[in-house]
């Protein structure tokens, strides 16, 4: 039955009487549903508090799933590429997951709660796939993610804010694993994981306890620069992590319409993350033709020359021929660096490959053309040491 | 006697778009009507005093963008504005709603099912492929399979082309999906039996078969393929009513130095030596011409103003045989105000789009089995929308206009044809149906037209009331639409032509069968076509 409303075009987090109090810019977007804030002052200084003290990311979201049932950690295991078998309880991985054709659907984090509990967490909604690789396993699969409210917690001071709220012993986590404090009358999860390549954590609760969160948090870090963040703050630093975001760097497969769009992990540099050796996963059989046969494309990080961000460009090759488009790009503060994520035809992208990105910008009603050339990132860009030193220190 | 260059008979959509680009290519062409008013079954009319109905077609998506542009409708009054929404009420009190904002519709599907409303994203990407696939088919005249001439051979190739770019899966898919039913498909995707059934009404709409009859699946496509202003799939209200668009059409082709007579009613296409030289009308007058164009059915071209001597007997054999069984009825009614249904918000903005009153694909199926057993169904499936809250010229201010479109309905009943009290019980059927779902609807109703396929077939000419001039199913697409050998809009006598919706590809208000066969009238004449290509598709 029904309740004789109009449900509400967007709905509000959890968190939405701090957020709003605090968006002085007003300026929203709809993220999965959620009225959730592009940026709240300033985009720089949120950026920074990022890199520079702590900062808060609503991610609530996210879709959540908890995978329950005797066979959990073995269906999860044949859903997805990586191999899971050191997933104990307390711990955390990243991961990607793939159709029959070997295509990545989605990338995301699988938190080993307890026993036989497990929250899959990620940008795209797979209850449909899920379920169909299910069959033969004895789970249950609940899509929780409007009953877990969740932070993003980031930024080298992060640790020291939460020893400063009580959670006694978190500086031992180590990154990716995951560990339950009382908070209040509720438990607060906290997971040493987040999108920022820097030391952090993301904090989970039940909703009725967001505000709560919150509010410690902000009291908790008053003297340390804790600095709520939107989108846009956050697009940079991933791009400066080097992470990969759905629907932006790749097209989850389920949704791809015309041919060739969709993607493999070997396709998205997360080749990494494929344990072909696996008895048996979804996408093997195809990701293990891939393997032999080779791939059609390969995902670069691209350092362009200039600090123009070289957002949708083409990348053409020394022939002048176009090779590959820019999928994200973002000039990065703390690196210095004038980054790009690139999908590139094979057998573009390697090392010591010379391309160039054509990029347009405005100047005053004028647009510009400049060619920069493109050198291939083969290592991390930022990765600070206090992202996995444990104990976390409080820089 | 004067000599017209073209006759197009029939006023329909697709015979004034075909006219239109006639007379653009600077012909002298004249379009016979045989009823006072134009448009076929793309009309408005004010059936009761202050009310216009769009009494047969009602909404508008597949009306091509490159006609509507070429020929400057807008000049001549054609505005398409699009409409949202669209519910299934329940028989338990509850609805499911089709909300246009993608994560608010996501979450009425989940309020029903979470698992199906992931996987309605699977769905969405699945029919757009089978549109993309077929929508660069509909401005283009299908290749003859049997033809060795370089262009058939050419669009033979263009057809190839397309399904190797299908990809290898995509490929055996669209296969399954031109011949399997539109029950079985959802059933891949869905659990919930009132999100199947909101669904799989595009399925059978126009057409005489259930949810679970093989071809159903093609015939939801038919309805996904349109747009309003590149926004694919969508659907929208020609201002005015539907007879904007045959208004704005004879605009085009009066602009054009074109010529329309209403009340002519054409008795017969003379075919002498194997070629036309005009018509006679039924009141005896000759009008001459070497180009005669029909915009009737096949049956009604083949077999009723064409004499079965004059043509070859295998075509006669295939006009008997076309498949153009009428399936669907229409009422119209003139509301006092706007009603209201139980379990729906108050101005809920899904009462803006289609609304339907039947939740399960059985419940579908046993209203088809009603038209099998040569009777109304007693639980209709009906398509149901009140333009007026969007259109504000089509009724007095704050009365309403609702367009009440009813499947199935046969073209005879078992007990003989329809009597005037059939017709009345069928109308009840209906108005009932809605009543148990809206309390104060029955007290809102100031006029009521209710037209069974019999009503629609004597005024407007549609063989058995079949809404797409035949019916939309593999045997008769493509090159089969007609039929074999006649697809491509040539009659079996030179210089006769038919450009309706029983020709490629089908109907639904998209004027492409008539600026097909524009195209290739000009063709055999020699002169440089006026008829628009399509826009690629990217």
């Amino acid at each position: 039955m029904t309740d004789l409303e109009i449900p509400p075009l967007l709905l509000q987090t959890p968190f939405h009487s701090r957020v709003s109090a605090a968006c002085e810019m007003n300026l929203w977007e709809d993220w999965k549903g959620y009225t959730t804030p592009v940026a709240y002052s300033n985009v720089e200084l949120e950026y920074f508090a990022m890199r520079n003290s702590a900062s808060i990311f609503d991610i609530t979201p996210m879709t959540k799933y908890r995978i329950t049932g005797a066979d959990g950690h073995a269906y999860l295991d044949r859903l997805v590429t990586r191999n899971l078998k050191n997933l104990d309880v307390g711990r955390v991985m990243y991961t990607a997951w793939c159709n029959d054709e070997g295509k990545v659907i989605d990338d995301g984090t699988i938190f080993h709660v307890n026993d036989d509990t497990f929250i899959l967490c990620a940008q795209e909604r797979h209850l449909d796939w899920m379920e169909w690789s299910a069959l033969g396993f004895d789970v249950k699969i609940e899509d929780v993610t409007e009953e877990i409210a969740a932070l993003s917690f980031q930024g080298p001071t992060s640790c020291a804010i939460l020893k400063i709220m009580g959670l006694t012993g978190v500086e031992n986590l180590k990154s990716f694993d995951l560990q339950h404090y009382p908070f209040g009358q509720t438990q607060l999860m906290v997971s040493r994981t987040g999108f920022t390549a820097d030391l952090g954590y993301e904090l989970w609760i039940e909703p009725d306890h967001a505000e709560a969160l919150w509010d410690a948090l902000m009291a908790a870090g008053r003297d340390y620069n804790v600095k709520p963040v939107g989108a846009e703050a956050l697009q940079i630093a991933r791009v400066e992590a080097g992470f990969i975001q759905a629907g932006v760097d790749f097209v989850p497969a389920e949704q791809e319409v015309r041919v060739e769009r969709s993607r493999s992990p070997y396709e998205l540099g997360l080749g990494w993350l494929v344990h072909l050796k696996k008895p048996n996963f979804n996408g093997q059989q195809a990701l293990k033709e891939e393997k032999l046969k080779g791939s059609r494309f390969r995902f670069t990080r691209l350092d362009v020359q200039g600090n123009k961000p070289a957002e949708n460009s083409f990348i053409f090759n020394r022939q002048n021929k176009v090779v590959g488009v820019v999928t994200s790009a973002a000039w990065v503060p703390t690196a210095k660096r004038n980054v790009a994520f690139a999908s590139l035809e094979m057998p573009w992208g390697k090392p010591g490959n010379e391309l160039w990105a054509e990029i347009y910008y405005l100047r005053e009603l004028k647009w510009a053309r400049v060619l920069e050339k493109c050198t291939v990132i083969e290592e991390p860009i930022f990765d600070p040491e206090r992202r996995h030193a444990t104990p976390a220190l409080d820089y | 006697m004067k000599k017209y260059d073209a006759i197009v008979i029939g006023a329909g959509h697709n015979g004034l778009t075909n006219a239109a680009y006639l007379a653009k290519a600077g012909l002298d062409v004249v379009v016979l009507e045989k009823n006072p008013y134009i448009g076929g079954a793309t009309v408005s009319r004010e059936l009761h005093e202050g009310w216009m109905y769009s009494n047969c077609s009602y909404v508008c998506s597949l009306l091509r963008p490159e006609i509507s542009r070429d020929l400057n409708l807008p000049k001549f009054g054609l505005q398409v504005i699009p409409y949202v929404g669209g519910v299934t009420f329940k028989r338990d009190g509850d609805y499911f709603g089709n909300y246009d904002d993608h994560e608010r519709q996501y979450r009425e599907i989940a309020r029903h099912s979470k698992r199906d409303a992931n996987a309605y994203e699977r769905y969405t990407a699945d029919v757009t492929k089978q549109t993309r696939f077929i929508r660069p088919f509909l401005l283009r005249t299908p290749p003859d399979p049997t033809s060795f001439k370089p262009r058939d051979i050419q669009e033979l190739l263009f057809l190839a082309k397309s399904f190797y770019n299908l990809g290898e899966k995509v490929l055996g898919d669209t296969l399954r999906f031109w011949t399997m039913s539109i029950g079985d498909f959802l059933d891949e995707y869905f659990e919930t039996d009132v999100i199947k059934c909101h669904l799989a009404g595009s399925g059978i709409i126009g057409t005489a078969l259930g949810v679970y009859s093989p071809g159903t699946a093609y015939v939801l496509l038919h309805h996904y393929m349109g747009e309003v202003d590149g926004s694919v799939g969508a659907w929208g209200f020609a201002r005015g009513g539907m007879g904007s668009v045959s208004k704005a059409l004879a605009g085009a082709f009066q602009s054009f130095g074109g010529e329309i007579r209403a009340d002519a009613e054409v008795d017969r296409i003379l075919a002498t030596a194997g070629r036309t030289s005009g018509v006679v009308l039924a009141n005896g007058d000759e009008i001459y011409a070497d180009i005669v164009v029909s915009n009737l059915d096949p049956k009604r071209t083949f077999l009723d103003i064409m004499a079965e001597e004059d043509l070859p007997a295998s075509v006669v054999k295939q006009a008997k045989n076309f498949k153009i069984r009428g399936s669907s009825g229409k009422l119209n009614i003139a509301l006092d105000g706007l009603p209201t249904f139980n379990s729906l918000p108050p101005k809920s903005p899904l009462m803006t789009g289609d609304m339907h009153f039947i939740d399960s694909l059985e419940r579908m199926e046993r209203a088809y089995d009603d038209w099998k057993n040569g009777t109304w169904s007693q639980d209709p499936y009906v398509d149901m929308l009140i333009p007026t809250q969007v259109d504000p010229t089509m009724a007095p201010v704050g009365k309403h206009m609702m367009s009440v479109f009813v499947q199935y309905a046969p073209p005879k009943l078992a007990t003989g044809k329809w009597t005037d009290k059939d017709r009345d019980a069928f109308g009840k059927t209906v108005i009932d149906q809605i009543g148990s779902y809206s309390p104060n609807f029955k007290d809102l109703i100031l006029h009521a037209e209710v037209r069974t396929p019999q009503d629609i077939e004597d005024e407007v000419g549609l063989t058995e009331g079949n809404i797409f001039q035949g019916e939309l199913t593999f045997d008769q697409l493509l090159f089969n639409r007609p039929f074999p050998g006649y697809a491509q809009y040539r009659g079996p006598v030179k210089g006769m032509y038919i450009c309706g919706s029983g020709t490629h590809p089908g109907g639904g208000v998209m004027s492409a069968p008539g600026a097909n066969a524009a195209r290739e009238i000009l063709m055999d004449l020699n002169h440089p076509t006026t008829v628009p290509e399509a826009y690629p598709d990217d």
